[in-house]
């Protein structure tokens, strides 16, 4: 039975290998996601702030339901929406943009908190020192807004780092999936997901000491 | 980019007791692994803010773990994991015990950080009016405590309903599990998951209504 050695070989070398390039893959999905996700979520953000109403009933309402469903059960339907639609999206481009509109959806809050942060007699200060509405934005409301919610922001973009393993029920071979199939193929399960909780550690933990480093800096 | 796909309803209109039922399934695991998160998740709290020194250290490589691996690493943990030791657990119990894990890590700070919102002399005035230090406990700290982490509880229930979700990849029957199921069965993959999609949605709003509704008679005064 020589051959049953080919389907269950132990963990080796490669394999620590396989599980960096998956870990990879991760980082790029986060990073993709949360680069776009924010951008967006800061557009969505000024809108609900501006717009109390009508926002509230249309964009406000599309991003709570976004909040209200499960990611999983959002990449599951958006990706057959792909098809449905005959888009035909690879399951990483499908993964970075669900997995970014979701993102959005989060940071929307997160900077319309800012920009409430932000009150209305420091904002009529500006511009009655003769800033334009974009100065009064970027020389008054960004700076304070960004320092009030910024670990929020960190939150989500951790969140959302932990959610891209939801990426794997779309087949993307990303760090979890990359885990579970080696799981079944060296049969070391404890080992395999030590390595795999480590490496998702080693990329969520720096990032909220430095977010907790830098809150302090600015808080003095 | 070419549209000829039909949509089929009526399948998934014929399936909706089943999603219905399953989506009680949901609930109910939700709402155990919360108690049995609030009830871990305190006493790491506790054990974190003044515990023997190893006890502290386990509960807080506990929080930490909980808050920083994603909870499908967590469930996977509790199926294969405890399947190295020869512990097979069922998929009920895997999703149960991966979601109170997740909960008590998430909660345990959240305690903690209203535990420190009570100030000191709180608990100093009630114990120089006679009270024991159970009954400055359950009487003055707790309700107060209780108060602040209300809303974030709240949250964490939602996010029980939203995380059971992964339950399909680990081959439970709530709801997810229950429309993947049914949904390869037919082939209608999108139909299944936009009624499913709908149903969470109802449930999130039904916790935060009734939570809205509760938090009006518990905090009147």
């Amino acid at each position: 039975m020589n051959d049953s050695i080919a389907f269950f070989s132990g963990f080796g070398p490669k394999d620590l290998w396989f599980l960096t390039q998956a870990a990879w893959q991760t980082l790029l999905i986060s990073v993709l996601s949360i680069s776009g996700g924010t951008i967006l979520g800061i557009f969505f953000g000024w809108i609900l702030s501006e717009s109390k109403v009508v926002g509230a009933i249309t964009v406000g309402f599309i991003l709570d339901a976004f909040r209200s469903v499960p990611l999983i059960i959002q990449l599951v339907l958006f990706y057959n929406l792909f098809n449905v639609i005959g888009l035909a999206v690879s399951p990483f481009w499908a993964g970075v943009t669900i997995l970014g509109v979701y993102t959005s959806a989060l940071v929307a809050n997160v900077a319309r908190g800012g920009i409430e942060a932000v009150g209305a007699p420091m904002r009529r200060a500006g511009r009655s020192l003769g800033m334009s509405y974009l100065q009064t934005m970027r020389y008054v409301v960004w700076p304070i807004g960004l320092r009030a919610v910024f670990p929020s922001w960190v939150g989500v973009a951790l969140g959302v780092l932990k959610d891209s393993a939801l990426v794997s029920v779309l087949g993307h071979p990303e760090l979890l999936k990359v885990a579970r199939d080696l799981i079944t193929r060296t049969q070391q399960p404890l080992l395999v997901l030590a390595v795999a909780g480590a490496f998702y550690f080693a990329l969520s933990f720096p990032i909220s000491r430095y977010a907790a480093h830098l809150e302090r800096k600015w808080q003095s | 980019m070419n549209f000829d796909y039909t949509f089929h309803w009526r399948p998934v209109i014929r399936k909706l007791p089943e999603l219905l039922e399953a989506s009680l399934v949901t609930l109910q695991i939700s709402v155990l692994s919360m108690i049995i998160g609030i009830g871990i998740g305190l006493v790491l709290a506790l054990l974190r803010m003044g515990g023997p020194k190893y006890l502290s250290w386990i509960a807080t490589a506990w929080v930490e773990t909980a808050r920083n691996t994603p909870a499908l690493f967590q469930l996977f943990f509790f199926s294969f994991g405890l399947g190295a030791f020869g512990l097979h657990l069922t998929p009920y119990l895997i999703v149960l015990a991966g979601l109170s894990f997740n909960n008590a890590g998430y909660l345990a700070e959240n305690f903690r950080g209203g535990f420190q919102a009570v100030p000191d002399t709180q608990m100093r005035a009630a114990r120089s009016l006679g009270m024991s230090t159970t009954q400055a406990y359950t009487r003055i700290i707790i309700p107060q405590v209780f108060r602040i982490v209300y809303h974030p509880m709240t949250n964490q229930l939602v996010w029980a309903v939203l995380m059971s979700s992964l339950a399909m990849i680990v081959g439970f029957r709530e709801l997810a599990g229950e429309t993947q199921a049914q949904a390869f069965k037919t082939f209608r993959i999108f139909e299944y998951f936009a009624v499913t999609a709908l149903i969470y949605y109802v449930m999130v709003k039904m916790i935060l209504g009734i939570s809205r509704l509760l938090s009006w008679r518990l905090f009147r005064y």
